[in-house]
């Protein structure tokens, strides 16, 4: 259950992603995942984690959306792209190649944030500048 | 009135991880030393390696061992029966190693020792196959150790974790004769994922093939202490004052 170690981790980034916007708090709708099929990680114990994790904080509601990116390897023998696969040992159909280049299938990566922010108060008269100006 | 906005953050989902790991490595960078992160799963023989190498290394290297896959105190006694300082790692039900429990190990280390003294650092994580392949700790070589009586099917069902390997050590091939496994098949899907990693086929019972192993770690050594150099030479010259022109 790594996931819940991933979570914490994507928990710390979304904190500090708030903190850009302070002292306003984001309204996250949705928070944008890429997720490549070449890691170990499963997209569904993600959302479930992430689920669970966000309870309670400045997060609750907000959506885990995963997109899952194919595993692309680049055939070095012929410069083809192709899909590995663990039934064919992930060599390259074309030339029999081993999986040397990996294009995509490797990304852990936060790609966007979908949120709002809250309205910012109407504008007070600022009292210090006039009781400057009566002094 | 909520305006529906969008950030791109474009930030990897471990970065809290890697911030860490890379904190670490910068220590073990100015430490000059080579930080190994051994990895495999459980009973493939971590433990049984170490024993071996760290004898056979510790006339020519200091070394410390911060142990994270340490289910008895037995282990860390054999270890350190070796005259090697051994620091049990607090990983709790874990599975994995990351950055922030390694960086716990260092400062107690740091209590029983100078971190610069060192020439090898080993982190033997938690026996596992999966989650340790994404968790850096600030290593600078991942070393996987598959033994022979898991089947040769292995690199093929866990590729990430021999993907990411900069080397794998076959372990216990001395059982090879009484085993249905090829190790030329295990040696050939490891490197149908990792074309370019280093293997090496031992057996810490016999103590077959530790050499070849042990001089790969020399090699990994001394390219690191001179990279290490190096960028201590370039901070230097970045430090030196502006030459003055004399007209």
């Amino acid at each position: 259950m790594h996931e819940v170690d991933m979570t914490k981790c994507l928990l710390l980034s979304m904190n500090q992603w708030q903190q850009q916007h302070a002292p306003a708090i984001p309204s996250v709708q949705r928070v944008h995942l890429q997720v490549g099929a070449f890691t170990c990680v499963e997209p569904d114990q993600l959302v479930f984690t992430w689920g669970v994790a966000v309870q309670g904080s400045w997060l609750a509601g907000a959506e885990l959306v995963i997109e899952t990116v194919p595993l692309l390897g680049r055939c070095l023998q012929c410069n083809g792209t192709y899909t590995p696969s663990p039934e064919a040992a992930y060599r390259s159909p074309c030339c029999d190649h081993p999986m040397e280049e990996i294009v995509s299938g490797r990304e852990l990566r936060i790609r966007s944030v979908d949120y709002s922010l809250p309205e910012p108060p109407p504008s007070r008269p600022d009292l210090s500048l006039t009781a400057a100006a009566a002094a | 009135m909520h305006m529906p906005l969008e950030d791109t953050l474009g930030l990897n989902l471990l970065a809290a991880n890697q911030h860490q790991a890379q904190h670490n490595r910068e220590h073990f960078d100015a430490w000059q030393l080579l930080c190994l992160n051994v990895m495999s799963s459980p009973g493939a023989g971590k433990t049984s390696l170490l024993e071996r190498s760290l004898a056979a290394l510790a006339p020519e290297f200091a070394m410390a061992v911060l142990e994270g896959d340490m289910t008895t105190l037995l282990d860390a006694e054999r270890l350190e029966a070796v005259g090697v300082p051994v620091v049990p790692i607090t990983t709790g039900r874990a599975c994995h190693l990351d950055a922030a429990m390694v960086r716990g190990g260092l400062r107690i280390l740091g209590q029983r020792l100078d971190p610069a003294s060192l020439d090898l650092l080993w982190v033997e994580n938690v026996g596992n196959l999966v989650c340790p392949a994404e968790f850096e700790i600030g290593e600078h070589r991942k070393v996987a150790l598959l033994s022979v009586t898991e089947g040769d099917d292995k690199p093929l069902k866990y590729p990430v974790m021999f993907r990411e390997a900069d080397c794998v050590v076959i372990t216990k091939v001395d059982l090879l004769p009484y085993l249905p496994v090829q190790v030329e098949r295990i040696e050939a899907h490891i490197h149908q994922v990792n074309p370019r990693c280093a293997v090496f086929q031992v057996s810490a019972s016999t103590g077959a093939g530790l050499e070849a192993w042990h001089g790969w770690l020399r090699q990994q050594r001394s390219a690191v202490s001179s990279a290490a150099a190096a960028l201590a030479v370039e901070s230097l010259e970045a430090a030196a004052p502006e030459p003055v022109l004399v007209p």
